[in-house]
């Protein structure tokens, strides 16, 4: 007789376990996203012990994804190729919420409240805002830059200060701010005449200039925020001096560009150099040589170094340039394809995805040593919860 | 840029002989299987893993149906001069070219996801 409710009771407490296992007392600052690029999954993963907590499956085409997070950094806003959005809750590992809010998009933003998600979309090109609660649509934005033509392809779009989102036109050579302090009202500023293909921009971290890098010339567009009835201004033009761009088999991408005191660090287009703008004057400081195209360059949290890795078919290797002297001091050969690289908070450590060997390898910054390996099919974005707390991210 | 891309179609087509190439020989299992990758992977980054496109056109066997082969191998081995698309000639030969385009013709199958 006793021992039946014993028994009972114990089960209970398994039971118990099990269901508090999920919700276990954590914050979730030390955790983050690996994109799993060819099955639609992706891992949650933490930073202090370097492990991954578990793999959250059903998110659609990741070719190309990524993701922002909640203020309170508890859910991530997956975007993938397919116009999916997804809500993935990084304490339950599970998706929250899903929505295919277009036919093939690019990545998204998250407002300055954190109560507004903003997807920049391919097919139909524009950028669509949704409520981050419940990814119930609020604004339709379609990038038609003039009567009659076709919705353009959105790159680069970020939040600013003060409520709003900025972001390029592919295809209709055009900067848009939007104003959404009315959310359903989004109200726009184009730019026009910014230069040849845009493809893709970035905020600067205090949020006060937006950058687009130009494909179809040698130079960068640049809007003063604060000062957005100054129109857009071109730098670094004809940085190519001339000469005949190469193959660029990987487009480059700047968001999580790098500022290192007052230089900015970006990928040249179609040449295998690092540009190094001052940014009081706007005026070029220096060319680095590196390896090859590059595609993300990216300054750890304290810009002492920039990091830089490759487009095909020389995405073996990581670069390591030191911000003082302007130069490549360290290069690594992970493996085929590394696809992205995402700083610890404070950048003690990089995590480094090497898609084509099924891999994510962690480094220490200081003395480059590999700290931990972790296995990921076909990985590609690793993407930490705390981009939350970031202008731009 | 739909109405520069066709065009620059267009003058590519103009070039174009007849409406489908020979294959001279079939590229090696393990050559096969390295070119599906960069297929994948590779042109997948612009195209999509699926190919229904993305900052690239898509290459669904319905968008490229009108596009002789000549043209599309011309496309993929000397790129769209002005357009991101970067020229593959050195990496691709004309008849892996040619290979990539039938893979890409007889559509989904070749966008199979890799065995897990």
């Amino acid at each position: 007789m006793r021992a039946f409710p014993l028994a009972s009771l114990a089960g209970a407490l398994v039971a118990a376990s099990l269901t508090s296992l999920a919700a276990e007392l954590r914050g979730t600052g030390d955790l983050g996203l690996v994109i799993e690029r060819a099955s639609g999954s992706l891992q949650i993963v933490e930073t202090t012990g370097r492990t991954s907590l578990g793999r959250v499956e059903g998110l659609g085409d990741l070719s190309h994804a990524t993701a922002v997070f909640s203020r309170d950094q508890r859910y991530g806003y997956v975007f993938g190729r397919d116009g999916g959005l997804s809500k993935v809750d990084l304490l339950e590992r599970k998706v929250a919420k899903r929505i295919v809010q277009a036919g093939n998009s690019i990545g998204g933003a998250i407002s300055q409240d954190g109560r507004m998600i903003a997807v920049g979309n391919y097919e139909p090109g524009g950028v669509k805002l949704f409520d981050a609660a419940d990814l119930a649509p609020i604004a339709d934005i379609p990038a038609i830059a003039a009567p009659g033509e076709k919705a353009s392809k959105i790159v680069g779009l970020a939040d600013v200060p003060g409520q709003g989102f900025v972001f390029s036109l592919y295809d209709a050579d055009e900067i848009w701010l939007a104003d959404t302090t009315v959310p359903a009202k989004p109200r726009i500023t184009a730019f026009k005449g910014i230069g040849k293909q845009p493809y893709d921009g970035l905020v600067t971290p205090d949020g006060r200039f937006y950058m687009a890098g130009l494909f179809g010339e040698d130079g960068i567009a640049l809007i003063d925020l604060w000062r957005p009835q100054q129109g857009a201004r071109r730098i670094l033009s004809g940085y190519g001096r001339g000469q005949e761009p190469l193959p660029v088999y990987k487009m480059p991408h700047l968001r999580g560009w790098a500022v290192a005191g007052d230089l900015a660090f970006l990928p040249a287009i179609g040449r295998h150099e690092v540009l190094v703008v001052e940014m009081r004057g706007w005026t070029e400081r220096a060319r680095i040589p590196v390896h090859g195209q590059p595609v993300f360059v990216i300054a750890r949290p304290d810009g002492r170094q920039v990091w830089v890795n490759f487009a095909h078919p020389k995405n073996d290797v990581v670069q390591v340039i030191d911000t003082l002297e302007l130069a490549v001091v360290h290069s690594l050969a992970p493996g085929k394809a590394v696809m992205h690289m995402e700083f610890a908070p404070r950048g003690e450590q990089v995590w480094i995805s090497v898609r084509d060997a099924d891999r994510v390898d962690v480094h220490e910054t200081k003395g480059f040593a590999r700290v931990a390996t972790l296995a990921a099919e076909k990985p590609s974005g690793i993407l930490f919860a705390a981009r939350a707390n970031r202008i731009g991210f | 840029m739909s109405c520069r891309l066709s065009s620059a179609l267009l003058g590519l087509a103009t070039i174009a002989l007849a409406s489908s190439a020979t294959l001279a020989v079939e590229p090696p299992p393990a050559r096969q299987k390295e070119l599906t990758h960069l297929l994948i992977h590779d042109c997948g980054s612009c195209h999509g893993l699926t190919m229904k496109g993305g900052l690239g056109s898509p290459l669904t066997p319905a968008s490229i149906a009108e596009l002789a082969d000549e043209t599309l191998i011309a496309i993929i081995l000397d790129g769209i001069p002005g357009k991101p698309m970067p020229p593959w000639r050195g990496e691709i030969s004309e008849d892996e070219a040619l290979w990539l385009v039938r893979i890409l013709r007889k559509g989904p199958d070749h966008a199979r996801l890799p065995a897990r």
